[in-house]
């Protein structure tokens, strides 16, 4: 519309938020061609996920001032995958999504460097994900966000007064859909709640009980069940079962059919058997490019401060009409990840043994087989056998004179977890407080270790 | 007796495997009716880009995108679509040609034409099309094209992205929805108005049955029916009304439990709301079966001529309810019991379409039309979805500009949810004025004038408010500075945003199931507080 007879520049439109004064911005906003430039130069971005979500989030943030990206996925390139991840054409089925997905961002987007990881995300060492100065989450499953998220608030250190450290906060911007539906959220660990914090937002899966599947099944999904869970085993002992291998697939079908044909159960189809067997969740690239894109948002606010954040948690439902609602999500103080760590008061007398054994008895805890670490030490590792015999002789040592004898610090544990009724390996901190100790206020004066 | 449905065959299509995931969805149906669309994109900058990309990847049968604009340097920091080599070329041969490469099955093409020039020009080219996507278009052009589709009967959806703040908005003079597919919906049991073979069924089922196993797998349909008629009998044929009663039936069904672990008396105490639940149709369906579109002629659509006879059926063979929907939630039962439940409701269900299905033949005839004008899956369709029916009817841009409900902006004005998302409606009409005087928006050019810009566009601002009957109000300042700071500013993030809502509403226009938005739709980049505003 006006006539500009000034030098174009590629980041014009950028520009106006990252160059200008605002009024609803965060506050340690600066504008200016240094913010502008800085972003560019200095802040490094890690996409998890290069699959539905990751694909928008690597272009969406290529767009959106940052030059410096990581992608990592450990999934290939599937047909199934063509309707919404759009960095990817037939002829890349079977390739490495992360290495396909940063190759054709860069292609577009100048300047920009994206490094692929064609890894799981487990695979990484936990410095990796702290050369970052946010994560963004393009995740599908549960799992995967409760590992990143002990990753990312591992990294939080706690003032004395509980206040979070702030150089030790790493935000992370997470996004997920079903169909159209989804949800985009900001954690900022030690601020904000974290994915544990809110767990109890996410629906138990649904499990059909055994005797429906083993004696009383009435739909198809009941005979396509009990074909995957009770009989593959019984006639393949041993052999596990594949999805990804058609003929598994085949035979879960076949079998499904007969259980239905013997029950006149109507609806076993080829269909259904994959969806209900791989639990597949139905998607479509708009919802995708509506999560991801206020997720991009939100990383570009959080890194400039150009705008205010989403505090803390957008809910969306494009089914139904359209819905959105942002929801401020307390924190739990006492969350096991991103707090300062359950508060655990000792005798200077105790033994590192007897601490592990509490550790089983502890009902916020009901950790059995702990290792403890303290800093950079271990202190007893129950594997591997040689860790674990070298360091066998702590066990009799008591926990005050191993810590350095401090009054108080914090210290890692890690083992098999029997809380909420299934078994799971955490990692957690703890505070540990030694009562009846002296104050200790003078290097110099410490009774060593 | 089995109904059986078995695949014909098993061969995986690569064209059916790409869209497994969204024929999932909207099925085979909601597919064709997408790959036999045809869409008409005007400008295609990121917000018009991102939309179209996201209906390509879907398989949209056509897209014809108008521009006239040439690629500038700037557009490489906001436009996936075009890259370095594109400077200075059409941008709508660039925006196409990236779009056909992400699916060859769709019919890609563009005119390098400026839209606003196209709609004062050659108005009947958008009589061609399914569908128009306005995007980034000012007022006075967008009131234009309102006319001129509304005319020709072309559905029209309005984006706009603006800095941070941006709208959707679908302007269509009706839209119906058979399968609105709603997230959550009571299932029709019918457990409050059984019909005769429902209780001659419950009737050959002993609740007292001994055997223990037996007495665990009576599912809860039966149940309930049976307690149902059990407090029918000594409350004079009445069901349960006040708080004490229906804790009373509650009581009743649970007293019928012989231990702690049955659960189908654990359900049926739990689903004895439907029971309560009261007879005959909901507001929803009155207001539908009222509308004076369903006085049907011989101009009428497939749906009214339907809720027509929907109409008809209620009043008769009904009995005050719509046709049976046919299908029953899973529960605690034995495989036995469960499938001649299922037989039972899938019978009546089968009853009621073909009473529909006749009656729908004969309005047919008597509007002059041919009788099997109207498919049977259609009206199967119809039967099963008959109390999740949607009419969608919007306002003409124009006739929400010159009379917004005063009323729904005083209540917007004074709720504290509402403001931002009302102050940025406002300003997102203030700068095309502004533009219009000025020949650029507020804060768009570095020159200088950003004080003056902003002490105008406020005081369009305040005029605008004078105008839709809002004496007294104002917007806040903050965000009639930030309007200024976003100068026009189309940004790939939220155009993304605003593109990825645009074609998910595109997607319910055409194929006509789940719900499309209502109003429109002002999104707030700040603090994510977007909101629908029905004017």
């Amino acid at each position: 519309m006006a006539d500009l007879d000034v030098p174009q520049s590629k980041s014009r439109d950028l520009d106006k938020l990252l160059l200008r004064h605002g009024n609803l911005v965060d506050p340690g906003f600066f504008p200016g061609p240094q913010l502008r430039d800085d972003i560019r130069e200095f802040v490094k971005i890690l996409v998890v996920g290069a699959g539905g979500l990751g694909c928008e989030l690597l272009k969406d943030l290529a767009l959106s001032g940052f030059r410096n990206l990581d992608v990592i996925d450990m999934d290939r390139i599937e047909v199934t995958n063509l309707n919404r991840q759009f960095l990817f054409r037939l002829e890349d089925v079977g390739k490495p999504k992360a290495e396909v997905a940063a190759k054709r961002v860069m292609e577009r987007v100048s300047g920009v460097e994206i490094v692929p990881h064609f890894s799981r995300i487990e695979d990484k060492e936990v410095e990796f994900y702290n050369d970052f100065n946010i994560i963004a989450l393009g995740l599908d499953s549960i799992e995967a966000r409760k590992y990143i998220n002990g990753i990312a608030c591992g990294f939080l250190e706690y003032n004395d007064d509980d206040t979070p450290v702030r150089d030790t906060i790493k935000p992370m911007v997470d996004g997920g859909t079903e169909g159209f539906k989804g949800h985009a959220r900001v954690i900022m660990p030690g601020v904000t709640p974290c994915f544990e914090c809110t767990i109890w937002l996410f629906p138990p899966q649904v499990k059909f009980p055994l005797c429906t599947l083993a004696e009383t099944p009435r739909n198809a999904a009941h005979c396509i069940e009990y074909a995957h869970l009770i009989k593959w085993d019984e006639v393949h002992k041993g052999k596990s079962f594949d999805p990804d291998v058609p003929e598994h697939m085949k035979w879960v079908y076949d079998e499904a059919i007969r259980r239905a044909e013997l029950f006149g159960i109507p609806g076993v189809t080829y269909s259904l058997t994959q969806g209900v067997v791989k639990n597949i969740i139905p998607a479509i690239a708009s919802t995708n490019a509506i999560i991801s894109a206020a997720c991009a948002l939100e990383t570009l606010k959080i890194v400039s401060a150009c705008s205010k954040t989403l505090t803390n948690y957008l809910t969306y439902n494009g089914g139904e009409g359209l819905y959105t609602k942002v929801t401020d999500f307390p924190r739990l103080d006492d969350c096991l990840v991103c707090g300062p760590g359950i508060l655990i008061e000792l005798d200077t007398s105790i033994t590192l043994s007897k601490f592990i054994e509490m550790l089983e008895d502890h009902p916020k805890l009901l950790l059995s087989k702990a290792s403890v670490t303290y800093g950079e030490s271990n202190l007893y590792m129950q594997a591997p056998p040689v860790l674990e015999e070298m360091l066998r002789e702590n066990l009799s040592k008591p926990l005050y004179d191993l810590m350095g004898r401090v009054q108080k610090d914090t210290i890692h544990v890690s083992g098999t977890s029997l809380k909420d009724k299934e078994k799971q390996s955490i990692q957690t901190k703890l505070r540990v407080v030694f009562k009846g100790a002296d104050v200790v206020t003078d290097m110099d004066t410490a009774i060593g270790a | 007796m089995k109904r059986l449905e078995q695949e014909p065959t098993m061969v995986e299509e690569p064209k059916k495997t790409k869209y497994d995931r969204q024929l999932r969805i909207w099925g085979e149906l909601g597919q064709t009716s997408l790959e036999t669309a045809s869409i008409c994109l005007l400008n295609c900058g990121p917000t018009g880009s991102e939309a179209l990309k996201n209906l390509v990847l879907g398989g949209i049968g056509s897209i014809t995108i108008v521009d006239g604009s040439k690629v500038q340097i700037g557009d490489l920091g906001n436009n996936f679509m075009v890259d370095a080599k594109s400077v200075g070329q059409s941008k709508a041969k660039c925006v196409c040609g990236f779009l056909q490469e992400l699916n060859d099955a769709v019919k890609a093409n563009f005119i390098e034409e400026n839209p606003d020039t196209l709609i004062l020009k050659d108005p009947s080219f958008f009589s061609q099309f399914t569908l128009v996507v306005a995007t980034q278009l000012v007022e006075d052009s967008m009131v234009k094209l309102d006319r001129i589709c509304r005319e020709a009967n072309v559905m029209l959806v309005f984006a706009r992205s603006y800095g941070l703040t941006g709208f959707v908005r679908i302007s269509v003079k009706e839209h119906t929805a058979i399968e609105s597919k709603p997230d959550h919906f009571l299932d029709d049991l019918r457990l409050n108005n059984p019909w005769p073979e429902l209780k001659r069924f419950v009737e050959t089922i002993d609740l007292n049955v001994a055997e223990p196993a037996a007495h665990k797998h009576i599912p809860y349909i039966v149940i309930l029916v049976k307690v149902a008629e059990e407090w029918a009998q000594t409350h004079n044929s009445n069901l349960p009304s006040t708080r004490e009663e229906k804790n009373e039936f509650k009581a009743l069904v649970k007293s019928k439990m012989l231990s702690p672990d049955e659960d189908n008396y654990r359900e049926a105490t739990e689903a004895a709301f439907k029971v309560f639940a009261p007879r005959g149709i909901s507001q929803d369906t009155q207001d539908i079966i009222n509308d004076s579109c369903a006085e049907v002629g011989p101009n009428s659509s497939d749906f009214w001529l339907m809720v027509a006879a929907l109409k008809e059926f209620i009043s008769n063979e009904g009995g005050g309810e719509v046709p049976l929907e046919g299908s029953i939630p899973d529960m605690t039962s034995s495989t036995e019991h469960y499938i001649n439940l299922q037989n039972i409701y899938y019978s009546k269900a089968e009853a009621d379409f073909l009473s529909m299905e006749q009656r729908v033949k004969d309005i047919l005839v008597k509007v002059g039309q041919d009788p099997s004008s109207i498919s049977k899956p259609t009206i199967k369709s119809f039967c099963k979805n008959a109390r999740k029916l949607k009419v969608c009817r919007y306002r003409m841009i124009e006739d929400e500009f010159r009379t917004p409900s005063v009323a729904a902006l005083h209540k917007c004005l004074a709720d504290e949810e509402y403001r931002s998302a009302i102050g940025f409606y406002i300003l997102l009409r203030a700068v095309d004025r502004f533009a219009a005087t000025y020949q650029k928006f507020p804060g768009q050019l570095d020159d200088g004038l950003m004080d003056h810009d902003v002490a105008q566009l406020k005081t369009i601002a305040l005029s605008l408010l004078r105008e839709m009957g809002c004496d007294g109000y104002m917007v806040e300042e903050e965000l009639s500075n930030e309007m200024c700071r976003f100068g026009a500013a189309e940004l790939h993030v939220v155009a993304a945003f605003i593109g990825g809502i645009t074609s998910q509403e595109v997607i319910k226009l055409i194929t006509k199931q789940f719900v499309p938005m209502s109003g429109t739709y002002i999104f707030n980049g700040i603090d994510h507080k977007s909101q629908s505003l029905t004017l």
